[in-house]
């Protein structure tokens, strides 16, 4: 029987109702009296020396307060990074400055050059038209091996190059996996790209800066996943505000997936201008500004090589990155290609030896950063890609080789650093096998090939880090910031009870899950229990929703807040009923005496604490409201098994997916219904990034993907109905819920069973194609499958060339 | 420019620029934020509402050219105690929502198929939403809400 309460039942959403009639308040929903509006005149060109900004014309258009230039921010400080990251010397990254606004140079398209604020939208954008800007072009610097190559253009003349750092991971290993590639009975070598995306949250960033000169307070309202997280490096790095005197909203937030864990430069601008001008400062972006201002995702060239021995156990792994950083360091940019990548190359194998070498390299292209899944998507594309290809090439079956290599004992302390502390892949892959109907798949290629179409079937594992932490240790590794998460469990004085946490909701149905796991702790109804989130004004200090984080994390500092209320409550109950504190059990909102039917109920207990007229005073302060901080032990490990099955029309090179399952491991689960919409989320954008949306610029950086025309976002006739399991659990055996994270592994697990499956089709059409980039588009395909090559930027080169993935530029066209 | 017109049964006066969209009108003038803005394109669908019984993207339509009109916005779509509609409903029932940006023009669209296709096939509900981008659910909650709306039985592999 499915619960129909607590932990584990699917209750619906309560935070629906405001969505579906309209009544959700996100960001741009919030207007303040005497409010303006401010326009970003944005960069047209990659790469400048900006000589001047003359506004004189601008500053005289009908509504305008003033207009802001790169000059008004010297006195700020440079929006900051949040991760250093150490290279392979010993050396720390080069970190450029990061204006509010361009100074001196241009070093992207969409970089803001100046700002009007104005008394109106449209006057502030028919004001930015007026202002003209003096700058001299250069070069742009797109390509990331060329860029560090001697003598190439710099992207910031203070630094010694284009190079951010040279990232070796574990650069003790590497002697080690060389010697082992020696001996190898068989080495597989594939190079590829994982394409530069851009998240896309169906809401643009907004940002409402407001001061009240009364006392002194600042107020910014803007779409953020870690309101706490702004303020710090808003208030601490850039703007000097101490943080009595700033306060973060970010109200209802409509989508995140990583790119609204950033510090934004026009963030800063509202908060700055409010002041400055003593009125509320509204931005609101519109979707072309979003394409070249929000933080882009992925871009990674890579070379991998699988050493097997003669019985195909792998032996060892090596890995060569160069990581595309963009024009500048967005907050978590560095972590992405390293920690969170570099961590997760044994994947779900006991290979013994991995070494990875990452380079990142700065180019005149928006930063790139976090997006769905960051740096684990990239490592699980490029191990499962090569496993597939390493058992094409020995013609050995792809499952019967992954499980034969696969981890089994645990806890398995991997060659890259972390320890897996549970899991069961083989589970995960038994699932797998049954839910895609594995057995039936030769008929249905029968059947394809009957109608002229090709068919292929694509499988992967998948194992992914989640609830990054400990804050120690990540100290060690660069992280600015600590990564724990916080809760308050506030009881009122009749049972209801309200939970501040740090985590933010901006899709994932916290409101509603939350409570799920007090309920059961307490055994009150569900709706007695209500969530509070996304204001720094009213919440303690957590570190937001990103990397699947929020259960594991800020859960358990909920669940650790309302034990230590659970107990005072205890003691409170063990003095109404005259009992002795240990034998105080709590059930079904009762507390009882051990062994007698003695019992005081939740609400009688909870008003003693607040009306304690008879209550043990000298004891015990009245009151129930208790906060608790969580810092992990280790990371969480979600792990998996994926099936693509895609029919190929070889006329056309058109790729349909007509079956996707996935057999995820997430440990305990607390509400199924929204587990299972994480997922489909997730091998959404998977599928999105393996057949249709590349962002792409040309040789001069220019974006070419600067809107939803040019920029391929799944629809729904793009996509299947998903078969999805979560029934295999092995629970996390270090947080007091036993639960993994499930928003990323959807993203992380679907690109590379989609690029197995075309490959596959194609193979099975006698077609000895062994790689194609994505996006798999009709064209790339076609002409993979005529021995082309696709095109002159990031497509497959044709077999033999000396043109590889490391010459290539980064994007192209699809 | 002044013009009036009925949105979600209300009679309603307003004073515009030519330039200004259907959309900043009801979400500025009016305050009904409900209908929303996810591109500059007209191809995200967030913006959906219907307008004179023909279902608008109201990003893609002057204010003044819909003076005189019947508009209906998300707003509009519960009963006026509160009850949610057969498709409001069924969206929750099914979770097919997550951020709930893109929810007001789905359920617009949603109700603008089921009027003009009671039983709709997978494939032509799939079809219809075209012109309405979804990032989080992945379309799969949302097919189904919109089949569960419409009375029919799920087909097999939407049961999870
Ligand atoms: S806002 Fe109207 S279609 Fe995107
Ligand atoms: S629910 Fe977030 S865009 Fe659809």
């Amino acid at each position: 029987m499915p619960k129909d309460s607590g932990i584990g039942a699917s209750t619906k959403r309560r935070e629906d109702i405001r969505f579906l009639t309209g009544t959700g308040k996100y960001t741009d929903d919030i207007n303040i009296f005497g409010q303006t509006y401010v326009h970003f005149l944005r960069a047209d060109v990659a790469h400048a020396v900006l000589n001047g900004v003359d506004t004189t014309q601008a500053a005289a258009m009908p509504g305008v307060l003033r207009v802001f230039t790169g000059a008004d921010f010297e006195a700020v400080g440079s929006i900051p990074c949040g991760w250093q990251i150490t290279d392979k010397h010993g050396q720390p990254m080069q970190e450029p400055r990061h204006p509010v606004l361009a100074h001196g140079k241009i070093r992207h398209v969409g970089e803001p050059v100046a700002a009007v604020v104005a008394e109106t939208r449209e006057q502030a954008r028919d004001a930015a038209e007026a202002i003209v800007l003096d700058y001299d072009e250069l070069p742009a610097v797109m390509d990331m091996k060329k860029a560090i190559a001697e003598g190439a253009p710099k992207v910031h003349e203070e630094l010694t190059g284009n190079l951010c750092y040279d990232w070796g991971f574990v650069e003790e290993n590497k002697a080690a996996t060389d010697a082992a590639f020696e001996a190898a009975a068989h080495v597989t070598t594939l190079e590829l790209v994982n394409n530069r995306l851009v998240a896309n949250p169906m809401e643009p960033r907004v940002a409402v800066g407001e001061y009240d000169r009364a006392d002194d307070m600042h107020t910014l309202h803007t779409t953020s996943q870690n309101p706490h997280v702004i303020r710090l490096l808003m208030g601490a790095f850039v703007l000097g505000i101490p943080e009595h005197k700033l306060r973060v909203v970010a109200p209802d937030v409509g989508g995140g997936f990583g790119t609204k864990i950033f510090h934004y430069q026009e963030e800063a601008f509202c908060t700055f201008a409010a002041k400055a001008l003593n009125r509320p400062v509204k931005w609101t972006s519109t979707r072309s500004e979003a394409f070249m201002s929000d933080a882009h995702g992925r871009d990674h060239v890579s070379k991998i090589q699988l050493a097997l021995d003669a019985d195909n156990n792998f032996t060892a792994l090596r890995t060569e990155t160069y990581a595309n950083m963009g024009a500048y360091l967005s907050t978590f940019a560095p972590s992405v290609p390293t920690w969170l990548h570099g961590t997760l190359m044994a994947g779900n194998y006991k290979t013994p030896l991995v070494y990875v070498n990452v380079k990142a390299v700065f180019t005149n292209t928006v930063p790139v950063d976090a997006y769905r899944g960051a740096g684990r998507p990239e490592a699980t594309y490029q191990l499962e890609r090569v496993v597939d290809m390493a058992a094409r090439e020995l013609g050995v079956d792809p499952i019967a080789l992954r499980r034969q290599n696969y981890i089994t004992e645990f806890p398995y302390a991997t060659p890259v650093a972390v320890e897996y502390d549970t899991g069961d892949y083989h589970a995960t892959m038994d699932k797998l096998i049954e839910i895609a109907d594995i057995a039936g798949f030769a008929a249905r290629r029968a059947d394809s090939e009957k109608a002229g179409k090709l068919r292929g079937l694509g499988i992967n594992s998948y194992i992914e880090a989640c609830g990054i932490a400990p804050s120690n240790l990540v100290g060690q590794l660069g992280a600015r910031a600590g990564l724990y998460d916080a809760a308050t469990v506030r009881v009122n004085a009749t049972g209801s009870i309200s939970v501040m946490v740090g985590a933010h909701s901006h899709g994932q149905g916290h409101e509603t899950a939350f409570p799920q796991v007090i309920s059961e702790m307490i055994g009150i109804p569900e709706d007695q229990i209500h969530i509070v989130h996304g204001d720094t004004s009213k919440i303690p200090f957590g570190m937001g929703t990103y990397g699947s984080r929020s259960l594991a994390v800020c859960g358990s500092a909920m669940v650790r807040a309302a034990e230590k209320v659970i107990n005072k409550a205890k003691k409170i109950a063990a003095h109404l009923l005259e009992a002795s504190e240990g034998d105080i059990e709590l059930k079904d909102g009762s507390f009882s005496v051990a062994g007698t039917d003695k019992s005081v109920a939740w609400g009688d207990v909870t008003l003693a604490a607040y009306v304690p007229h008879n209550y043990p005073l000298t004891d015990i302060e009245p009151g129930l409201e208790e906060t608790a901080f969580y810092d992990p032990a280790n990371f969480t490990y979600p792990a998996g098994a994926y099936a693509c099955e895609i029919e190929l029309d070889p006329e056309t090179g058109h790729v349909k997916i007509e079956r996707f399952s996935a057999a995820d491991d997430f440990g305990n689960i607390i509400n199924p219904m929204i587990v299972s919409g994480q997922v489909h989320g997730g091998i959404a954008q998977g599928i999105g990034q393996a057949l249709l949306e590349n962002c792409a610029y040309d040789a001069d950086g220019q974006l070419i993907s600067a809107s939803y025309m040019d920029y391929a976002m799944p629809r729904a006739d793009d996509l299947p109905f998903y078969s999805v399991d979560h029934s295999c659990q092995t629970p996390c055996t270090h947080n007091p819920l036993g639960v993994k994270g499930c928003g990323e592994a959807g993203a992380i697990g679907s690109p590379p069973s989609v690029v197995n499956a075309v490959i596959d089709a194609i193979q099975s059409g006698g077609m000895n194609v062994a790689h194609i980039d994505m996006p798999l588009t009709p064209s790339r395909v076609w002409a993979a499958m005529h021995g082309a090559r696709t095109n002159a930027g990031a497509a497959q080169p044709a077999a033999g060339s000396s043109d590889t993935a490391h010459a290539r530029s980064i994007g192209g066209a699809a | 420019m002044k013009l009036s017109l009925r949105v979600n049964g209300r009679d309603v006066t307003g004073d515009v620029e030519g330039r200004t969209l259907l959309v900043d009108f009801l979400r500025n003038d009016l305050r009904l934020t409900g209908t929303h803005v996810g591109c500059d394109t007209s191809q995200c669908g967030a913006c959906t509402v219907h307008v004179d019984g023909k279902l608008v993207k109201s990003c893609t339509m002057f204010a003044v050219e819909a003076d005189g009109a019947e508009v209906a916005t998300i707003e509009g779509a519960a009963a006026p105690d509160g009850t949610l509609s057969v498709i409001q409903q069924a969206f929750q029932d099914h979770h097919g929502l997550q951020c709930g940006y893109c929810t007001p023009g789905m359920v617009m669209t949603a109700a603008s198929l089921l009027r003009e296709n009671p039983k709709p096939t997978e494939h032509e509900v799939r079809q219809y939403l075209e012109g309405n981008i979804c990032r989080c659910t992945g379309y799969h909650n949302i097919v189904k809400a919109i089949m569960a709306a419409s009375g029919q039985e799920m087909p097999a592999m939407a049961a999870e």
